[in-house]
């Protein structure tokens, strides 16, 4: 019961995006951290700036 | 025995919806269940996602479990990242669901409940679901490139441009009427439009709380948003009974449709963490709220129908739009049904979030069905009401008449039974000054859903209902409209950029205002016309966003029948095809009679050339003859901006029967654009959580 609600939990934060840095943090060091030229970790606040930003190009809504 | 026991299952499934649907189709008493039609959708849903979807996905598309999508490809942990795909069915439903499905429905009911529910559900198993979940299907074989670069990648230039320009006047039309909606809920409504006006600044605090104050914590900030939304709801009514500062909040349509077209440029303008963004986490938070508890609340209460199976305005002379049944009713649910504005999520933003192909099904099929039925909700919410209600709710003031007293004589005259004093007593519980010539769909679905929820949750509360209902609508139309706004100024940037480079820069200010300023300025024409329209302006807007709508989703059918063919699946090409079809003679249908019907209530040259001759004959009464020329004038607008979406929609179509000529004469094209197979690498488990 508890795993469920945990997962239950993950999806909503997954859905709405709540936990996008985390993710975002994962990628980073599954991909970058080994490599020489590793773009630097950005902060929550940047990484959310970019991010939000980035969600908003192109169509998102419709009727 | 298994096998059998699943036979048996499904046997049941389809015997109860067959008595669902013969039990809609067939009534002919006072009333009937709302229970049937949940029933009907619930199997005519099953069945089509269990069979024909299992074998589109299977046989027509062959769907490849173990090929790699473009966001395990591509992944690039931004906009590019293999997500489960419950998340991304949430994603996709959130952003293909908008008011289309309820307002359609709610105007669509004067044909009679049955036409309509027919149509939704039809229209969505065959048609809709399908458009949807192939689009999905191609974009995600072509690095989830969008529509229009599949159309020019596949079809050529001429299929790309028509989708471009089809979206940008879609989106301009639909803003327009959007516009009107939420005018037509706020007009004279004190509580209304303060609840309204109190989401801009809820919206801002919330985008300041998860910018500034608590970077990326987009769930504490969505929570403090919705609660002071219901706070906003409930401080409305207080408003309301506050002499002093009702009158504040107490406006005519035009001063509103001003206030939403100042409102619309500066949310353009604006950037997105402030408004935009917030917004939306609260109108998707409301919306999917609200719909399960709609859902919970039809269940729970079992409320009857009262409007009758189809009425006598299936002739064309209905009080809220005329036409006839066909093509109108078609024309009318659009969204609920068949939008072609979802081929344009279905492709491009979508497929980067998709982990597996065979999610596909789920996603692209099932989330058009869970919209679909949210049109059968709105469906039930408009017939629960008394029909003389639903009419003198939904009737405009130009053609029932402007007196309470005559507006009840000629609902009466149609036989349908409703008093003053019924009405009086209604607005008084939702706590209105008025609820006569409402248009637009919106009030009127506020007063089914507060009575659907009076009854299922206490009755005391209707006036609180009507307006969290009000609000709940204004919310996302609200949303619709910003961020519609902005994607037209980014197109627009996009094609003024060819003449002119520097106004492509999407983040130069000067460029930014100018195109802004246009897009805000091409719908506001439109919403002012309608709220001076003295018919509601609803009649004539909805129609013309009907059309540009299905003519894009017969854009989006043309790729996808197109793509078909040139992958030899010819044999195949029919559920495409035939939905194409339909809608080809749906659209041109209604379009010709737009265009050239002799009666004033279709026809817009009609229509103009009628106000022209009364105007010059001097028989319009002086607040008419003020705005009669701005009317004409608007009336032949419409009706070259009809001609227009039926032209482009002639050539896309030529153009692809160009294409399929070549293929089948064996002649050379356009080569498939389809990404090789690169085999997936991902572990089950490691998508799934």
């Amino acid at each position: 019961m508890l795993k469920k609600i945990i997962h239950l939990w993950h999806i909503l934060r997954q859905l709405t995006g709540d936990d996008a840095y985390d993710v975002y943090l994962k990628h980073h060091a599954e991909f970058h951290e080994s490599t020489v030229d590793a773009p630097p970790v950005l902060s929550r606040k940047e990484f959310f700036k970019l991010w939000q930003d980035k969600k908003w190009k192109g169509i998102k809504r419709c009727c | 025995m298994h096998k059998n026991i699943k036979t048996i299952i499904w046997l049941c499934v389809a015997i109860l919806g067959a008595t669902a649907i013969s039990a809609i189709a067939l009534n002919r008493g006072e009333s009937i269940s709302a229970m049937w039609f949940i029933a009907a959708a619930a199997c005519v849903y099953a069945i089509a996602y269990r069979f024909y979807a299992a074998w589109i996905a299977a046989t027509v598309l062959t769907i490849d479990e173990t090929r790699a999508t473009p966001a395990e490809r591509l992944d690039n942990g931004r906009d590019f990242v293999p997500t489960n795909k419950w998340v991304v069915f949430g994603h996709h439903f959130a952003a293909i669901a908008g008011p289309g499905p309820l307002v359609g429905p709610t105007l669509a009911a004067q044909f009679g409940y049955l036409p309509g529910t027919l149509w939704i559900l039809i229209g969505a198993v065959l048609g809709g679901a399908v458009q949807d979940m192939v689009t999905l299907f191609f974009s995600t074989r072509r690095n989830a490139r969008s529509l229009g670069q599949m159309a020019r990648d596949e079809i050529g230039p001429i299929g790309g441009a028509a989708a471009l320009i089809g979206t940008f006047l879609i989106m301009i039309i639909l803003i327009a009427v959007l516009g009107l909606v939420v005018v037509n809920a706020m007009k004279h409504s004190p509580w209304a439009t303060s609840t309204v006006a109190a989401t801009i600044p809820i919206a801002m605090i919330v985008g300041f709380y998860m910018r500034n104050f608590r970077p990326g914590r987009v769930l504490e900030a969505s929570t403090l948003g919705v609660i002071l939304l219901l706070l906003a709801v409930v401080g409305g009514g207080w408003i309301d009974h506050n002499e002093s500062l009702r009158g504040l909040f107490d406006h005519e349509g035009l001063t509103l449709a001003w206030v939403i077209i100042a409102y619309g440029f500066a949310a353009a303008v604006m950037p997105v963490w402030l408004l935009l963004a917030p917004r939306d986490y609260l109108s998707t938070f409301v919306k999917l709220g609200t719909v399960t508890l709609l859902a919970v609340a039809i269940i729970i209460l079992q409320p009857h129908i009262h409007m009758p199976a189809v009425t006598q305005f299936v002739d064309g002379t209905g009080p809220i739009f005329g036409g006839k049944l066909f093509p109108f009713v078609f024309i009318t649910i659009a969204c609920g049904a068949i939008s072609g504005f979802h081929a344009l999520i279905a492709s491009g933003t979508t497929p980067k979030l998709l982990a597996n192909e065979r999610d596909i099904r789920m996603i692209g099929y099932g989330a058009m069905l869970l919209e679909s039925f949210v049109a059968i909700m709105a469906m039930i919410a408009a017939t629960v009401l008394e029909p003389g209600v639903f009419f003198a709710v939904n009737s405009p003031a130009g053609v029932v008449g402007k007196e309470a007293v005559d507006a009840i004589a000629k609902i009466n005259s149609w036989g349908f039974a409703v008093t003053v004093e019924q009405m009086n007593q209604l607005a008084k519980d939702m706590g209105e000054s008025t609820l006569f010539a409402r248009t637009g769909g919106a009030p009127s679905l506020a007063v089914g859903m507060a009575s659907i929820f009076g009854n299922a949750f206490g009755k005391s509360m209707l006036a609180l209902w009507y307006h969290f209902a009000i609000m709940f609508e204004a919310i996302f139309i609200l949303t619709t409209l910003d961020a519609g706004t902005r994607v037209g100024r980014f197109m627009l940037q996009d094609m003024l950029g060819n003449i002119w480079p520097k106004i492509g820069q999407t983040s130069w200010m000067p460029s930014v205002i100018f195109t802004s300023g246009l897009v805000v300025a091409g719908w506001g024409y439109f919403l002012y016309i309608g709220v001076i329209d003295p018919n509601g302006g609803v009649n004539i807007l909805w129609p013309l966003f009907g059309i540009a709508n299905q003519m894009l989703a017969a854009i989006a059918l043309c790729v996808a029948t197109g793509i078909l063919v040139k992958s030899g699946k010819l044999k195949y090409a029919w559920i495409t095809g035939l939905p194409l079809v339909w809608l080809v003679i749906v659209t041109s249908t209604a379009a010709w009679q737009k265009i050239f019907s002799e009666d004033i209530r279709v026809g817009f040259f009609a229509a103009a050339n009628d106000l022209a001759t009364k105007l010059a004959a001097g028989v319009l009464p002086p607040e008419k003859a003020a705005v009669a020329p701005h009317l004409i004038f608007n009336q032949q607008l419409d009706a070259y901006l009809t001609m227009f979406f039926v032209v482009v929609l002639w050539i896309v179509i030529v153009d692809t029967s160009r294409v399929i000529v070549r293929y089948l004469a064996g002649k050379p094209l356009l080569p498939l654009t389809e990404v090789a197979h690169e085999p997936s690498r991902l572990v089950e488990d490691w998508v799934r959580d």
